[in-house]
């Protein structure tokens, strides 16, 4: 159990910090780095079984969701351009498959769930990546996801937005930079980062329901992670280290009224259309 | 939490506690019946009651009674399911005081007329409590291999029941012991490090007063 990133980068020393977290793994659940990687490599293979799965003519119990990720494809000349259309795509594609009751990974956790394999799918495509890699960035990210988790919150009830889609956006800055062959010190920094990006992000879910704006906020935890990866490649860092941006974001969670967290009572759940969405039900 | 609580679980959406949560709860009830249910009384209590249909609440507690496991795809057609299956379900709200907003209470009645009442709430990530069986408290998660035994409140059943388990060599990872009066009914929770096999659970069944044994084994599924 790594209770803070400073302790995973020293794990690591020299090795991959990958290794560290399996190590970690076997050690805790009493298993084989085989046993632990086959498990991690089946949630990489539903990860991308889930986005072929999805159905574009789905759509959420309520009706809120569904169809969005298969428009976004139809757009000629994206400005972002072909790859992060892409991204764009996946993510809506997880976030409503998610919210029309597909099968998904929770990654950390389900609302959060398209941010991993937004960046993670089309990537492996681009670089043509093996799938051993990637099951490495899994490690990755869920090594830094393990210290969130135990210094801050992945939960949007406990810490707000910022700590399912915000933990989710950092774990994916984290694994980029692995797949790019980026340091461990690399990786904290693009974690550190996209965390600082989100800070005091918070959980209004209209209706109470995992859809708006939950679907679209996968798409901006994607595209803060690839910015945060490709910053910490360049050689920056935030300035203020991965442990302390992790701190600082538990205790803005704490601070954050009941309402902006998970009760479908503040923002945009208390708006006048959120209000009427939610007495249609 | 392990790595495998932040990267997971597999699960059919739209939420790891009105959904995942949801579906083991009705698992971990069927398995305590220990059998299919014909009728099942589904009362929601709290977020359950309030959003329980915007995430499937419903659908996936009837999942779990059926069977199936919380990343099932079959999950969003469990009413259906249940109906060609001649499962009864009845689904209503209910205020229950000084629960978890999260929680369910699930009354399940086999076709030969024995019932159980599971009460249970979900408590984040697809991780559950059980918090009464039959109306005598109780608190596990199912996360473990689980042996929940009902015997008669008299001295040295204890001992006997863990010398069961220690001579297979099976290790107790916690254990909780309940009863309604002194000398009465009373209600041991013992989970265990291993899988339980049928000989160890044949023994326990036949120790003086031991009433029932139930194993509960999510990992069997």
């Amino acid at each position: 159990m790594f209770g803070s990133v400073g302790s995973l980068l020293s794990a690591a020393g020299d090795s991959p910090l990958w290794q560290a977290v399996l190590d970690d793994d076997c050690r805790d659940r009493g298993v084989s780095p085989q046993a632990s990687m086959a498990k991690m490599g089946k949630l990489w293979q539903v990860m991308k079984r889930s986005v072929m799965d999805y159905d574009p003519t789905r759509r959420s119990p309520c009706g809120l969701s569904g169809g969005q990720g298969a428009q976004m494809a139809t757009l000629d000349h994206s400005i972002c351009g072909p790859f992060i259309q892409e991204v764009i795509g996946v993510a809506l594609k997880m976030g409503e498959h998610n919210a029309c009751m597909g099968r998904i990974v929770a990654a950390p956790t389900a609302g959060a769930c398209g941010v991993m394999p937004a960046v993670l799918i089309p990537l492996q495509r681009k670089d043509r990546l093996s799938d051993e890699r990637l099951v490495e960035c899994l490690y990755v990210a869920a090594g830094f996801g393990q210290v969130i988790a135990s210094r801050a919150s992945i939960s949007g009830a406990e810490g707000g937005c910022q700590a399912e889609v915000g933990s989710a956006s950092g774990m994916a800055a984290a694994a980029l930079v692995h797949a790019r062959g980026g340091s461990g010190a690399q990786s904290a920094a693009a974690c550190a980062m996209a965390l600082q990006n989100v800070l005091g992000l918070v959980c209004d879910p209209v209706a109470g329901l995992v859809e708006v704006p939950c679907v679209k906020r996968n798409v901006m935890g994607a595209m803060n992670a690839l910015a945060c990866a490709d910053m910490a490649l360049a050689g920056l860092d935030g300035g203020i280290p991965c442990d302390e941006v992790i701190d600082a974001m538990g205790a803005v969670g704490r601070s954050l009224p009941t309402s902006l967290r998970e009760t479908g009572e503040g923002g945009l759940a208390a708006t006048p259309t959120g209000r009427k969405i939610a007495e249609g039900r | 939490m392990n790595i495998f609580d932040i990267m997971g679980p597999v699960m059919v959406g739209p939420s790891s506690s009105h959904t995942a949560g949801a579906a083991r709860m009705g698992l971990v009830a069927r398995k305590l019946l220990g059998f299919q249910p014909a009728r099942a009384d589904i009362a929601l209590h709290g977020s359950f009651a309030a959003t329980g249909a915007g995430h499937g609440t419903d659908r996936a507690i009837v999942a779990g009674l059926l069977g199936m496991a919380p990343d099932d795809p079959d999950i969003p057609r469990s009413l259906q399911l249940a109906h060609e299956a001649g499962m009864e379900v009845s689904i209503h709200t209910v205020d229950l005081r000084n629960a978890h907003p999260n929680t369910a209470v699930l009354t399940l009645t086999g076709s030969l007329g024995r019932t159980v009442v599971v009460d249970a709430s979900s408590l984040g990530g697809g991780r559950i409590r059980v918090n009464a069986i039959d109306g005598m408290a109780a608190a596990f998660s199912g996360d473990l291999p689980t042996l929940i035994i009902r015997n008669e409140d008299k001295p040295g059943i204890l001992s006997e029941v863990s010398y069961c388990l220690a001579r297979r060599g099976l290790n107790i990872a916690a254990m909780q012991l309940y009863r309604d009066r002194r000398g009465g009914l009373s209600v041991m929770v013992i989970e265990c490090d291993q899988p339980v096999g049928p000989e160890v659970l044949g023994d326990i069944q036949l120790l003086d007063g031991v009433v029932r044994c139930i194993y509960l084994d999510l990992e069997e599924v």
